[in-house]
């Protein structure tokens, strides 16, 4: 076996596994809060990418200014989805919210199309678009840049919930509502405050993805699949689970590409066999890697 | 033998109404919409399936397109290689679909929620991927597909097997089946205590859900006269769970109206807006959720809620002192 490609693949496969990671952290938080997984997730980090590109491409903004603003639009563009989509139809139970939230993604995935024309459009990186030698491993900067942004993300978010006044309150709105309203926490701000920083990190997943996926109105679907799968491997509810299940993923099937014949022959092999194996561990798993299984009481 | 109560048949009112609507209705619309009508009753067909699934056994499904696809491919190869007659492989679709539905119910009895949402979407992303895989070519045609016959209008047999359907639905569900179904969906651990073999009803729940879906894959592989991978794509099975949904879960009756809804939605959605009409779709499905919350079923209390609400406004104003 040839060790700096074996060492190659899987830093291409860590770098796949970090757009999911953004991406599944967010329907991590999403499921938390609200108890239902986001269709409409990917194609907010799409819409996000859309805008992006106007910025940078129409308006002329450097990336990274371009970058940040994005964020926050999509941050409010969350906030918005949750005030004026998600929270009056909470009511009409769980289902009808999944209902809800696949009426979003037809719809942006309509609207794209309608803004911006359903062509494939080029998308810039921040990262220069040549490799580095590394060990006599040789490495893209684009998959490094990649990792880095994945990992800061993932990092920022996860200390945002540990160590801050305000992700406790968030964690706390999501577990117990109830009780944390008779505490005196601001619930419906705290539910708010999390489909925007969900909204946020799919704009990052899409932002990272566009200059390698072409960035076209459906071009997210795929990462979210992906995203979904490694989330669920982790354990829906587990932050920590959805970013270990994502790069495990990521490598997992960057390898299976790579080395199995039987994929490498039939490259449209490639999802069902990866969710093969994720079923499979799901029937000796339940609750995924990280998951804890619920215990009911009769 | 018990007289039919005129409650019971106050309830098949409704019935033998649809049924005479929709006996005559080939003979009140032109031609050109009857294809139409019969997807609608494919739709229906594939829907109460859905329902009996989700509905009542509580169990989601992402993945009942590709039983649909099963069906379809089975009376496509059996039409094709076999010279089967068309109408003798609708029952086969229905049988083979309905085995391999209820053998995928074991690995997805231990899984709940999310985690059955993702396995079932696997199969409906599997099954895209396996029959036009080039490893499978011989069998199913490949991207290609494969070219049942020439396309047909199956509108009295269609509506005839979905009557059966309903019926069949019906039947089962007000008995035991309905009751255990019921119970697994709203308290698992006391149905089980109560002596309910929860592994028997919920691969039971799946294989009849699969075998409704498999005769309406059938059928419509006889109304489009061909399959191939892009007839069964996994926005398919996305598209029934939305029809289930506003049709109502656990409505077998409602199941028309989620029908009727991804039949004729995205024609009308067309017709508003040519440029963009998935904005129109998703904001029409959108707006329904809004004032139906919980599917079709809700029509009714919620427009009598509103009648009354106008006679106590009315009669409010009336009885003002003026």
């Amino acid at each position: 076996m040839d060790w700096s490609e074996l060492a190659q693949q899987t830093i291409a496969g860590l770098a796949n596994g970090g757009v999911y990671a953004t991406l599944a952290l967010a329907l991590v938080l999403i499921h938390r809060a609200t108890g239902v997984i986001n269709f409409a997730q990917g194609e907010m980090g799409m819409f996000a990418t859309y805008i992006a590109w106007s910025l940078i491409f129409t308006h002329g903004l450097t990336y990274w200014l371009a970058f940040f603003l994005t964020l926050l639009i999509a941050f409010l563009g969350g906030v918005g989805i949750y005030g004026v989509v998600i929270r009056p139809l909470q009511r009409g139970g769980q289902l009808t919210v999944v209902v809800a939230t696949i009426a979003l993604l037809v719809l942006l995935d309509g609207l794209a199309g309608w803004i911006w024309s359903p062509e494939v459009r080029a998308f810039t990186s921040p990262f220069p678009n040549d490799l580095v030698i590394v060990g006599g491993v040789v490495v893209s900067w684009q998959d490094l840049g990649t990792i880095g942004v994945s990992l800061a993300c993932v990092a920022l978010v996860l200390a945002f919930f540990r160590l801050t006044r305000m992700g406790l309150h968030m964690r706390a709105a999501a577990l117990r509502p109830g009780t944390s309203r008779l505490l005196g926490i601001h619930v419906d701000l705290m539910l708010a405050t999390g489909w925007g920083l969900a909204a946020a990190l799919a704009a990052v997943a899409g932002m990272m993805a566009a200059p390698i996926l072409p960035l076209e109105p459906s071009f997210m679907l795929t990462v979210l699949v992906y995203a979904f799968a490694a989330a669920v491997l982790g354990g829906i509810d587990s932050p920590v689970g959805a970013v270990v299940g994502s790069y495990a993923l990521g490598v997992g099937i960057s390898l299976l590409s790579t080395y199995v014949d039987f994929i490498t022959d039939a490259p449209e092999l490639e999802l069902p066999v990866a969710l093969g194996v994720l079923l499979l561990v799901l029937v000796v798993r339940p609750a995924g890697l990280f998951g804890r299984p619920v215990t009911r009481r009769v | 033998m018990q007289r039919p109560s005129s409650r019971s048949l106050a309830q098949a009112a409704p019935l033998v109404v649809a049924v005479a609507v929709f006996a005559l209705l080939p003979r009140l619309v032109d031609e050109a919409s009857l294809p139409r009508l019969v997807e609608v009753g494919i739709f229906f067909i594939a829907i109460i399936g859905l329902n009996i699934l989700t509905g009542y056994s509580g169990q989601i499904s992402l993945g009942h397109g590709a039983f649909m696809g099963i069906g379809a491919y089975t009376t496509a190869v059996l039409a094709t290689r076999y010279d089967v007659p068309d109408a003798w492989t609708i029952p086969v679709a229905g049988a083979l679909a309905g085995l391999v539905g209820f053998l995928f119910g074991f690995p997805a009895l231990r899984l709940h929620g999310v985690y059955l949402a993702l396995a079932t979407f696997g199969l409906a992303v599997a099954f895209v991927s396996l029959v036009q895989s080039t490893k499978l070519e011989g069998l199913t045609g490949g991207g290609g597909g494969l070219q049942v016959g020439l396309p047909q209008t199956p509108y009295y047999l269609t509506w005839g097997i979905a009557l059966g359907a309903f019926l069949l639905g019906w039947l089962l569900l007000r008995g035991k089946l309905g009751r255990a179904l019921r119970a697994i969906r709203d308290a698992p651990v006391a149905a089980v205590s109560s002596g309910i073999n929860l592994a028997a009803y919920k691969t039971l729940a799946f294989g009849l859900a699969a075998a409704y879906a498999g005769v309406a894959g059938s059928l419509l592989a006889l109304l489009i006269g061909f399959v191939n991978p892009y007839s069964f794509p996994v926005s398919l099975s996305i598209t029934l769970l939305v029809g289930t949904a506003l049709g109502g879960f656990g409505s077998l009756s409602g199941s028309i109206f989620g029908a009727l809804f991804v039949v004729y939605a995205p024609l009308y959605a067309e017709d508003i807006s040519k440029e963009a009409p998935a904005v129109m779709y998703g904001l029409i499905l959108l707006g329904l959720l809004f004032l139906l919350p919980g599917g079709a079923t809700q029509l009714g209390p919620r427009l009598a809620s509103l009648l009354s609400l106008l006679k106590v406004r009315t009669k409010r104003l009336y009885s003002r002192p003026s």
